[in-house]
């Protein structure tokens, strides 16, 4: 209680002092972040040097050393007058064409690009949440494309276009072609296993499991191989498949029961009640699935699916070993060409190949993640 | 529901919801069997016209090829079947050290990903972003034809590797320890300390539990495990001598020579799984709520036995479920060293063996029973464990 000689009292709350100076702005950041502690300066101190060792040798490397033009391996060569050459861009340059279209016929190219545009249109359709008509998309994405691609890049004689043999098609053409296959015919082959392994017929469940965990828990390497040594084996010599389509089987055999795992967990993520609903309104096994189920499972799976198809498309660089040139196999063909040869030239293809597959990747992600964003905001209202 | 419907009387066999069923699957099975007969009786055929032999005939055949990383004794006149061991072990081996090294590394960057040095999070979160946006066989490349292949070529350039050991771009060589009569004694000697400290750790935790008294843990354990096979190298007089790589004129000869490509598939697998097994760790630590945090410090538990008794046993079921399937995918994606010419299985078996017998399908699918087998087995183990962490609930 104030006495009576209070000479004064606060009539409103004095606002707070600001903290010491120490804790505050840059200093402060730095401080709480980086050198709290003996232990957290060590560890700062390491991370500094790692840095250090690591980045200006690699911009070195890459952009200030790099050599941009020249027409063969004596442009990327250590001269007395040059005595450090880092990577050796003019080579990509001159083989960018073997590595986006193979063997491709020159002539024949504006084909592939049309493929590319093609596919492209598909993606934005079916990625971009938004798109009017999407439904028609998957139309498109899953029916019309493979049709439109195959007469494409393969040739139809009857429309003009001459046939390509796929033992000309190579570099990111072939990396594509395999990747999308592997989604596009895997994708509903996945569906169908998903909901195989979910079916109350015993016989038709334990087929969909064992096909599942065979495929997992062996290598893809294994699947190629056989698809390129055991299916001409299987098949009656007139239909014996060429060697890309054998890769692609198998990628799709193995892709699918991937994809199938993913699809299922969307399958048991919706709620019960949903099924429950459908079968109440009257509707059959395919309509509830069709209709109920199946656009609300997919929906959720869309990251996981992105997830996958990162994985994939990684995995698409393993045609290699069965001896299909994709990009990978394209530009280890060329940096040991006696043209190119130079003590810089592989550790340049391996970092285009290396950033070709980190953009693409790195975008997938980065949609999974927006999708997961979105959805997720579906569910806090 | 299906019973009444099936008592149901007047109601045609077609609308029976048990009878479709069994149709359907009935169908299916038959459409299958037919596809496997036809496409077995085709091979049957294509076998017949190429001449090539069935069966496993060829597994006591002579292989006739030599093998560069042999664990067992093996020759160019050993048979295929010795074969196969030497690549099964090769990717044992490989699969096994990986998956030391990866989760090693991996659980560092997980908790690097989570520390509260900004700078070294980011490090970490970078490492993740770029080793896992990048395909498997394009770094196992980068290690062996672009890192490997910028070793020195000649042999008195070696980098010198302190404790007498060499590195140039045939590979690495180390002093080898070479265990003299008597070690068998010692080994069997360390095993019966294991065991000692073993049944010794559930003595002092049952002791602890019945009387609030830890018993010394450590101290104990170490003198139980280090001294037997100590006191018997003792008696044997240290019968262990170090074997050390001499340069000669051309090769480096004796000690333990490890295989370039053996060190770029090691370093590539362990590098690429890690970055998944930190994102495993990342997630499993973030699972734990904060509020088991907040109550293991409010009951005064000090930051170690928070982590020790508190977080880890939590985080731990969260990360075993992935933690297994990535050590899996390390031993599949093993059978990569095809692409650099590791002995591995896949190289020896579905490579050499099958070229040179022709006999794709036994060759083939032995290789697929194997993976199988690994993948199975490992799975057992992992559920067994995850059983044991799972939560108890009552």
């Amino acid at each position: 209680m104030p006495s009576p000689q209070t000479p004064f009292v606060a009539l409103i709350p004095i606002p707070p002092a600001p903290p010491p100076h120490g804790e505050r702005g840059v200093f402060g950041w730095l401080r709480a972040n980086l050198f709290c502690g003996p232990l957290n300066i060590a560890l700062t101190l390491v991370c500094v040097l790692l840095i250090l060792l690591a980045v200006p040798p690699m911009i070195k490397f890459l952009l200030l050393d790099a050599v941009w033009s020249g027409s063969d391996r004596n442009a990327c060569l250590a001269r007395p007058e040059r005595p450090v050459v880092g990577a050796c861009w003019a080579f990509v340059a001159e083989r960018i064409n073997f590595f986006v279209y193979g063997f491709y016929p020159i002539e024949e190219r504006w084909r592939v690009d049309l493929f590319f545009a093609a596919l492209a249109f598909g993606i934005g359709w079916l990625t971009w949440l938004d798109a009017p008509r999407r439904g028609l998309g998957m139309l498109y994405f899953f029916a019309v494309l493979p049709v439109i691609s195959f007469v494409l890049l393969y040739g139809a004689p009857r429309l003009g276009l001459p046939i390509v043999e796929t033992a000309k098609w190579g570099g990111i053409l072939v990396t594509v072609v395999v990747a999308a296959v592997g989604i596009v015919v895997a994708l509903p082959i996945g569906i169908l296993l998903a909901l195989g392994r979910r079916s109350s017929m015993p016989a038709v469940r334990l087929l969909s499991v064992i096909y599942i965990e065979f495929v997992r828990g062996v290598p893809l390497i294994t699947v190629l191989f056989m698809a390129s040594v055991m299916l001409p084996l299987f098949l009656p010599e007139v239909w014996s498949p060429d060697k890309l389509l054998r890769a692609l089987i198998g990628v799709a055999m193995f892709s699918a029961a991937y994809l199938a795992e993913v699809v299922r967990a969307g399958l048991q993520a919706t709620p019960r009640g949903q099924y429950e609903a459908a079968v109440a309104l009257g509707l059959g096994y395919w309509k509830t699935m069709y209709l109920v189920i199946l656009p609300q499972a997919l929906k959720i799976t869309i990251p996981n699916l992105v997830n996958s198809a990162i994985g994939l498309f990684k995995d698409t660089t393993l045609v290699f070993v069965v001896g299909i040139f994709d990009l990978l196999k394209t530009v280890e063909a060329s940096r040991i060409d006696p043209k190119w040869a130079t003590p810089v030239t592989s550790l340049t293809g391996y970092a285009f190949v290396g950033l070709f597959y980190f953009v693409g990747c790195y975008v997938m992600s980065r949609y999974a993640r927006y999708v997961e964003a979105r959805l997720a905001r579906g569910e806090q209202r | 529901m299906d019973a009444a419907e099936n008592a149901k009387p007047g109601l045609s066999l077609l609308y029976n919801r048990r009878a479709r069923a069994v149709a359907y699957q009935l169908l299916l099975c038959t459409a299958i069997a037919a596809l496997a007969y036809g496409a077995i009786r085709t091979a049957g055929e294509n076998l017949k016209r190429a001449k090539i032999a069935s069966g496993f005939g060829f597994w006591n055949d002579t292989a006739g090829f030599d093998i560069s990383q042999t664990l067992i004794d093996y020759s160019i006149t050993s048979t295929y079947g010795r074969a196969f061991w030497v690549g099964l072990l090769n990717t044992l081996l490989v699969a096994a050290i990986g998956i030391v090294l990866a989760t090693i590394l991996g659980f560092a960057v997980g908790i690097a990903r989570l520390s509260r040095n900004w700078l070294l999070a980011r490090l970490a979160g970078l490492y993740v972003e770029v080793v896992r946006n990048l395909p498997l066989l394009l770094q196992l490349l980068f290690w062996y034809n672009a890192v490997l292949n910028a070793l020195p070529e000649r042999l008195q350039d070696s980098i010198r590797i302190p404790g007498g050991g060499y590195l140039n771009r045939r590979g690495l060589f180390l002093p080898e320890p070479i265990f003299g009569p008597g070690s068998g004694a010692a080994l069997v000697a360390l095993f019966v300390g294991v065991i000692a400290a073993v049944v010794y750790r559930i003595w002092a935790k049952r002791r602890h539990a019945r009387t609030g008294f830890a018993p010394p843990l450590w101290p104990v354990v170490l003198v139980l495990v280090g001294a037997p096979p100590l006191v018997v190298l003792a008696f044997a007089g240290f019968p262990i001598a170090v074997e050390y790589p001499q340069p000669g004129r051309f090769n480096i000869h004796g000690g333990l020579e490890i295989l370039p490509e053996f060190i770029a598939l090691l370093v590539g697998l362990s590098t690429y799984t890690a970055a998944f097994i930190a994102e495993a760790v990342r997630a499993g630590l973030l699972a734990v709520p904060r509020g088991q945090r907040e109550a293991a410090q409010s009951l005064g538990l000090s930051a170690r036995h928070t982590l020790r008794l508190v977080v880890i046993p939590q985080a731990m079921r969260v990360i075993v479920p992935p933690l297994t399937s990535q050590y899996l995918n390390l031993t599949k994606n093993s059978s990569l060293a095809v692409a650099i010419g590791y002995p591995d299985l896949v190289h020896i078996f579905a490579g050499t063996v099958l070229n040179q017998t022709g006999q794709a399908v036994e060759v083939i699918a032995v290789t697929m029973a194997v993976y199988l087998s690994i993948s199975l087995f490992t799975s057992l183990l992992m559920n067994l464990y995850n059983r044991r962490v799972a939560i108890v609930e009552r």
